[in-house]
């Protein structure tokens, strides 16, 4: 039998209040979310706080999808399924639908938050690929006030974020834009799994050219996004030669690890074979926004 | 710490450490042995319960989030001893072998049929993929939970 060692628990019961107990309970005090991800680790002692803040009951105050000032906002506590049925994201940042059908199973997908998987930035989590191919920013709430960051600044690496002590995600904010597609690509071994390798990819076209594009990768090294793969996209026409080519940049770059999931050489084939597929929904997505 | 919470429609309370996962509190401070416990890692879905009339691996979950939520076990499904149609249709359809898995598919089951009366089999599959069968039963699972929507009020007598 699992289990966790000894911690006290303290229930947040609003924002303030979790601010206030982080402040209190010092270092040594974590949130637990949805727990998904914490409480397994705190089972095989891989993680054992003194102190667990449980701001399950702010699922209320920060569980929402809704489009506010030309983007859509989701709180921290929206939980898995939760993003998989909103119809707001499905019709203009599908990218979220995509990968929610594939992350988890159902039921631990009515648990899991976003918040969570991002502050967990584990590097097969596929939210971070998602919100950096968006374009996302992450809203960081401490007591003396809030900072906005975009993914580069939030996501450290794997199991790294900008978030200090005493500070916690409130909100994640995605930018709408006409024009604007995006998609999402896993390959697992069985249902339910994480990725052996994902991409995500987000296209802004404008009189027939990519004005703006976005890669991003899960599960293939720590720096999730692609750069080079997006500057070489901008300015053209999309086509299947340019795709294969900003895939093959893609693939070039990122540094995945030969594990029980496969070979390295193996992943690599396959996260540019991702990054094209999904480069040719998220521009097809686009087309369809255009007219 | 002193949690409480209701479990089948009754308010149970405990005194209980607060690193007590709910399989833990439901099996051994409740004493309702229905609710299995299998991988303890979140994969297997044996464990699951309905909180608030959803599912979720009781495996996963502190007893202490649990607390003042509604909780649904396997014992709660039967009522005034009229089975519940989906316990109903996993008898008419033998939907269970050895029965290690037969609580958590049965209460996703319900509250599958409790959103959508009339699923499609692919809804189904969708719906009891976090669960493992390791008597590999999944069409029988699958029409055993098609009965029950077929025959939505057609309980039996336990
Ligand atoms: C069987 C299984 C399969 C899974 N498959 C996938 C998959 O395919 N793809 C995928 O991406 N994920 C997968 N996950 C992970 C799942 O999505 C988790 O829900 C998620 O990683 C963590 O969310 P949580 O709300 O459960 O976070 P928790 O476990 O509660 O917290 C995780 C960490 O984030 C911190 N934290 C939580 N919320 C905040 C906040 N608002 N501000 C600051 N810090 C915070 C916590 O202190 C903790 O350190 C899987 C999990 C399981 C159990
Ligand atoms: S025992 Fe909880 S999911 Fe297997
Ligand atoms: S009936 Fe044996 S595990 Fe499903």
């Amino acid at each position: 039998m699992q289990v966790p060692s000894p911690f006290e628990y303290e229930r947040a019961t609003s924002v303030e209040h979790a601010l206030e107990l982080l402040a209190r309970l010092g270092p040594d005090a974590r949130l637990l979310a949805g727990g998904h991800s914490l409480l397994p680790m705190m089972k095989l002692r891989l993680a054992s706080p003194e102190y667990l803040i449980d701001i399950d009951p702010l699922a209320g105050e920060l569980g929402y999808v809704r489009e506010q000032d030309g983007e859509v906002r989701i709180g921290a506590m929206t939980r898995h399924r939760e993003l998989l049925e909103s119809e707001l994201l499905a019709r203009r940042v599908a990218i979220f639908t995509d990968a929610e059908r594939v992350i988890a199973d159902p039921v631990v997908r009515n648990r899991g938050t976003i918040g969570g998987a991002l502050c967990q930035a584990d590097p097969a989590e596929d939210l971070s690929a998602v919100c950096a191919a968006a374009d996302a920013r992450v809203v960081v709430r401490g007591r003396d006030g809030e900072r906005v960051l975009d993914m580069r600044a939030f996501h450290r690496g794997a199991y790294e974020t900008a978030v200090e002590d005493g500070e916690m995600v409130t909100e994640i904010r995605v930018p709408l834009h006409p024009g604007a597609g995006s998609a999402y690509e896993k390959v697992e071994r069985r249902v339910g799994d994480w990725a052996v390798v994902a991409a995500g990819a987000a296209v802004r076209l404008s009189d027939g050219t990519i004005e703006h594009a976005a890669i991003a990768l899960a599960a293939v090294g720590g720096d999730v996004t692609s750069p080079a793969a997006a500057e070489a996209l901008a300015g053209r026409p999309p086509s299947e030669e340019l795709f294969a080519e900003a895939a093959g940049i893609a693939a070039a770059g990122c540094s995945p690890v030969t594990d029980q999931r496969g070979s390295a050489e193996y992943k690599r084939h396959v996260a540019a074979e991702l990054t094209l597929r999904a480069l040719r929904r998220a521009t097809a997505r686009a087309l369809r926004e255009e007219s | 710490m002193q949690v409480a919470m209701s479990v089948n429609g009754e308010e149970r309370g405990a005194e209980v450490e607060p690193r007590l996962l709910l399989v833990h509190y439901l099996r051994d401070v409740l004493g309702l042995t229905g609710t299995h416990w299998g991988c303890d890692t979140s994969n297997c879905g044996t464990c699951v319960v309905l909180m608030d009339g959803e599912p979720v691996k009781s495996c996963t979950l502190l007893a202490a989030t649990a607390a003042g939520h509604e909780i649904t076990t396997v014992e709660g499904m039967e009522r005034d001893g009229v089975l519940d149609p989906v316990q109903q249709g996993f008898h008419e359809e033998h939907g269970l072998q050895c029965g290690f898995c037969t609580p958590g598919m049965m209460l996703t089951a319900r509250a599958l049929l409790d959103r959508n009366a009339n699923p499609t089999d692919h809804e189904i599959r969708t719906a009891i993929s976090g669960q493992i069968c390791r008597c590999t039963g999944y069409a029988t699972i699958v029409r055993s939970i098609r009965w029950a929507a077929e025959h939505a009020n057609e309980g039996a007598r336990a």
